[in-house]
């Protein structure tokens, strides 16, 4: 049962996305005897057509991160390093960074697991009502802007948040008893919320697809509820566990946002420290370096991820999600779900809330009586997002920032699943190429959107086919962008659900008749369809929330929704600060449709998978 | 089929943006994030010349002008705005841009006129200060500070929030400001102080002033927040309800605000000089001029221009604000800041 394919078996049947190659695949199975009698003839050319057919799944994908990722990263580091940064200090102060980085990666990590693991199981296992709402919920964070979260913990957690002032009033205290924000706390808490996400979608799916067989056959044999979940279960969870720890530390790795908004200036991460040191003091060989050290662990982390997870990888055949779910059936059950689904409502919904609701209330004091604010229902900070009060050129009206961002999302989503499926195909059934290149794909998660932006300048300023026309000044490297961030999210949630397919499925269907697409569409597509659909969600949901590197590239002509938030917040006054919460409830709501929406398609042929 | 899409998308961007008509000649000017104007004003600078004006926003100040400096060689755009007086030697020593005397410098006083040279014009200042909640001084019966000595005092224990300088802009101009007014060797013992009084440190000017300062729409703890001179007049501006007086005011004694003055110059190697030329008129004109408060709430450097109500009445300038030469910022910067970090945040 735990057999685990061999590498000549799976070489011959990889690649198993391309309707082409399956179909020479299996011609070439059926016809093995023709083939075998003109070996030696056909031999030079049938050995460049496997070479070919190993190759072609990389090109795009290689192509793409050469162009517009490797190329410009190693100009601007080859520009910038030189040994003049080599210094004690620098060696200190590297030291110092890198600790930090690596001890709150780590503690996020373990708390993010520590929620996000019950709340895949809870979603997996268990029908409750609300489910999808509060599944939905749970997505949302991750592509808010940084600043946004910030105002919302701050609401929620801050010196003047509800819990504080609620508490104060409760006690009759002086001063607020819950100090969080510029506390490692803060940074934590931010983390778990933002990527817990991540492991309810990796890990959740494939449990959700884990044949409940196996633990019945477990639990026949004499194990215990808890026996088969330890002895069975969760080993054949591992590769997904791993593949999600990996993604959530990655993004805690590189923190930057959240250490400088709910940090505070006390905490440095690696990428905080290479935005100081590249724009504020221009000391670009420093920048390099440290540049460089988080591309090195990103690589190293990665190198032992793949490592770890083809050790671990078991083939078992997916079963559709229903045939796990079921109702709490006892209270100690119901508790439990109870429990989990309102500790995940009030970690999710209690930070994010206070932004609709101040989108919509505007607080107001009496001149000198600061203590007694009154509330009130206002429309005002909505309709203010359609005046341009100063006849501003910068001025975007919320409808045209909603449709940029939205065609930003469509075409890194079209963009990073045609370049995503053929490489996580090929990851599916590795041989030795895919093992060498498969770390590389990481790569963009740890490269400092500083450094890659100042990349970018030096490489693509030049004008291309018209005197006019450079890379640099057009729109489209807002989505190019957003796509060398989504693909590592697209490969890594398509990857599992490939890998997991037998191949006797596809052998059984091929011997009983089908054509190889039809093979395709019905053993392939129903299994990997839905998580198409999750990977599609992620390279959605990145590119609508992402800021940092689109501040670096965008057009100010064709602004995002975070891109709007950020300038609303960047200029006093009352109006601003209301217009800033309306768009950033306009970009929840949106990101919750689309989500919605996606989830919710109906893909034809495919499975409840 | 997969793989044909990306060149099918390239190829047809491609085409598009070069099938475009022939139109005007175009000018490109490259600035920072806070960069504003009116539509019209701009529109009307293109009609006279027969020109279309392209922006290109690179990140905040600093990043911008790093990029600047990076694509010296194969310049992005004609004009570079945006460069301050505590970045502005960075700039000149890079050697991006071209000198042009402007004949509207003649009227724009000498105090803003820092590049001999005239390759980086002065086009705005804005003083950094200390912003107070006039309701939370009146509420508590205690007087507004009016040095930066006074607010080491017990009254004042936690009440002034204060940017990163490391990471912010007006944080960087207040440390100046107490660079300036306690010298070299005396001001990291003024910030001891200010530490053991409890000035709160936070990254950057939106947290500082939506979140930790009270009498922004955030509703934070401190009362004293570094800003600007014209914050208050942009309370007004973008009030909720309309408002006959700010809710907030500056602090404007001797020292206690610091003088940001941004620049305008020609990119060394542009194509298009004499269309340069002239859009460096027009920023120095009196129409930008008068135009420019509104939209990025700084102060026109010359003085024909008048100022808008709202600053008239709810931003006045600081009388005494503290300067120091752009050398000298540029010959101590990095260390003053490592100093502090030292000092205040170890």
């Amino acid at each position: 049962m735990r057999r685990r394919f061999s590498d000549s078996a799976s070489r011959r049947v990889n690649d198993s996305t391309s309707q082409r190659v399956n179909e020479s695949t299996i011609r070439r199975v059926s016809e093995s005897a023709n083939q075998r009698s003109a070996e030696s003839l056909n031999r030079r050319f049938v050995l460049a057509e496997s070479l070919i057919r190993r190759i072609a799944p990389w090109l795009g994908v290689s192509i793409f991160l050469g162009l517009f990722f490797f190329y410009p990263l190693t100009r601007i580091l080859a520009l910038s390093l030189d040994f003049s940064a080599l210094t004690a200090d620098n060696f200190t102060l590297t030291f110092y960074v890198l600790r930090f980085t690596f001890f709150q990666a780590f503690l996020s990590t373990l708390l993010t697991l520590l929620i996000g693991l019950p709340a895949a199981y809870l979603f997996a296992r268990f029908d409750f009502r609300g489910k999808s709402l509060l599944r939905l919920l749970t997505a949302i964070p991750f592509m808010l802007p940084t600043v946004v979260v910030a105002a919302g913990f701050n609401a929620l957690l801050g010196p003047r948040g509800w819990v504080n002032l609620g508490l104060m009033r409760l006690f009759g205290l002086e001063s607020p008893p819950i100090v969080f924000v510029y506390t490692l706390w803060a940074i934590l808490l931010a983390h778990v919320f933002y990527n817990t996400t991540i492991v309810i979608r990796v890990v959740g799916t494939a449990l959700a697809h884990l044949d409940p067989r196996l633990e019945q056959a477990a639990r026949l044999l004499g194990a215990d509820a808890r026996r088969a979940f330890w002895r069975v279960t969760l080993p054949l969870l591992r590769p997904p566990i791993l593949a999600a720890s990996l993604l959530v530390f990655l993004f805690d790795f590189t923190s930057f946002g959240v250490i400088l908004l709910l940090g505070g200036p006390r905490f440095a991460t690696l990428e905080v420290e290479i935005y100081v040191q590249a724009i504020q003091i221009f000391n670009l060989p420093l920048a390099a370096v440290l540049s460089f050290i988080q591309l090195l662990c990103t690589l190293a982390f990665s190198i032992l991820y793949s490592r770890l997870v083809t050790r671990l990888a078991v083939t078992v055949a997916p079963r559709p999600a229903e045939t796990n779910l079921r109702r709490a059936r006892n209270w100690r059950e119901k508790l439990c779900v109870g429990g989990m689904a309102l500790l995940l409502l009030a970690l999710f919904l209690l930070p994010m809330a206070s932004l609709p609701l101040r989108s919509v209330a505007h607080l107001e004091s009496a001149r000198g009586e600061r203590t007694a604010v009154s509330y009130g229902l206002t429309g005002d900070y909505y309709a203010e997002l359609f005046v341009n009060r100063l006849g501003s050129l910068f001025y975007v009206p919320p409808f045209e920032a909603l449709a940029n961002s939205l065609i930003y999302a469509a075409v890194t989503v079209v963009l990073s699943l045609a370049l995503g499926f053929p490489v996580a195909s090929a990851l599916a059934r590795p041989g030795r190429l895919e093992h060498l290149l498969d770390p590389f794909l990481m790569l963009p998660l740890g490269a400092s959107a500083v450094t890659l932006g100042l990349g970018f300048i030096i490489t693509f300023n030049k004008p291309l086919i018209t005197d006019h026309w450079s890379l640099i000044t057009s729109p489209l490297l807002v989505p190019l962008a957003h796509t060398i961030i989504a693909l590592p999210f697209v490969i890594r949630s398509l990857q599992p659900a490939l890998a997991s397919i037998p191949d006797r499925l596809r052998q059984a269907a091929a011997s009983l008749g089908a054509s190889p697409r039809r093979v395709w569409f019905t053993v392939d597509w129903p299994i990997v369809a839905r998580a198409t659909l999750a990977a599609a969600i992620f390279a959605f949901t990145v590119s609508l929330g992402e800021f940092g590197a689109t501040s670096l590239v965008y057009r100010p002509e064709y602004p995002t929704l975070p891109i709007a938030i950020y300038r609303f917040l960047s200029q006093p006054g009352g109006l601003n600060y209301g217009q800033a919460m309306a768009m950033a409830t306009i970009l929840m709501g949106v990101c919750a449709t689309g989500i919605f929406l996606i989830e919710h398609l109906r893909l034809p042929g495919a499975g409840e998978f | 089929m997969k793989r044909l899409l990306i060149p099918t998308f390239l190829l047809v961007c491609f085409l598009l943006s070069a099938c475009g008509p022939k139109g005007p000649a175009t000018l490109t000017v490259m600035t920072h994030d806070s960069f504003a104007v009116s539509a019209d004003v701009v529109t009307a600078f293109e009609q006279t010349n027969n020109v279309k004006v392209t922006f290109i926003k690179s990140g905040d100040a600093g990043a911008a002008l790093n990029k600047a400096i990076l694509s010296k060689d194969a310049p992005l755009a004609d004009i570079f705005y945006g460069v301050d007086n505590t970045f502005l030697s960075r700039a000149l020593e890079a050697g991006i841009y071209e000198p042009y005397a402007s004949p509207l410098l003649a009227n724009i006083p000498a105090e803003f006129k820092l590049d001999p040279q005239n390759r980086a014009l002065p086009v705005d200042y804005g003083d950094v200060c200390i912003n107070y909640d006039k309701a939370y001084f009146t509420d508590h019966s205690l007087a507004v500070p009016q040095s930066l000595e006074e607010l080491t005092r017990p009254e004042y224990k936690g009440l002034l929030v204060v940017e990163n300088p490391a990471t912010s802009s007006p944080g960087l101009a207040f440390l100046l400001a107490t660079v300036k007014h306690f010298g070299a060797d005396g001001y990291l013992d003024y910030w001891r102080a200010l530490r053991a009084n409890g000035v709160v440190i936070v990254d950057g000017w939106k947290t500082a002033y939506y979140t930790n300062f009270s009498a922004s729409s955030g509703h934070g703890p401190q009362p004293m927040a570094i800003s600007y001179a014209s914050s208050p007049a942009a309370e007004v501006v973008y009030a909720e309800t309309p408002l006959t007086e700010s809710p907030t005011a500056s602090i404007l004694g001797p020292d206690t605000c610091f003088r940001q003055i941004e620049f305008v110059g020609i990119l060394n190697g542009t194509k298009n000089r004499a269309l340069a030329e002239k859009f460096v008129d027009f920023m120095l004109g009196v129409t930008f001029q008068e135009d420019m408060p509104l939209q990025m709430f700084m102060f026109p450097v010359n003085p024909e221009a008048r100022l808008p109500e709202a600053f008239i009445q709810y931003a006045p300038a600081a009388e005494q604000p503290a300067a120091l030469s752009p050398d000298l910022i540029a010959a101590n910067r990095d260390q003053w800041i490592a100093d502090w970090t030292e000092a205040v945040l170890r």
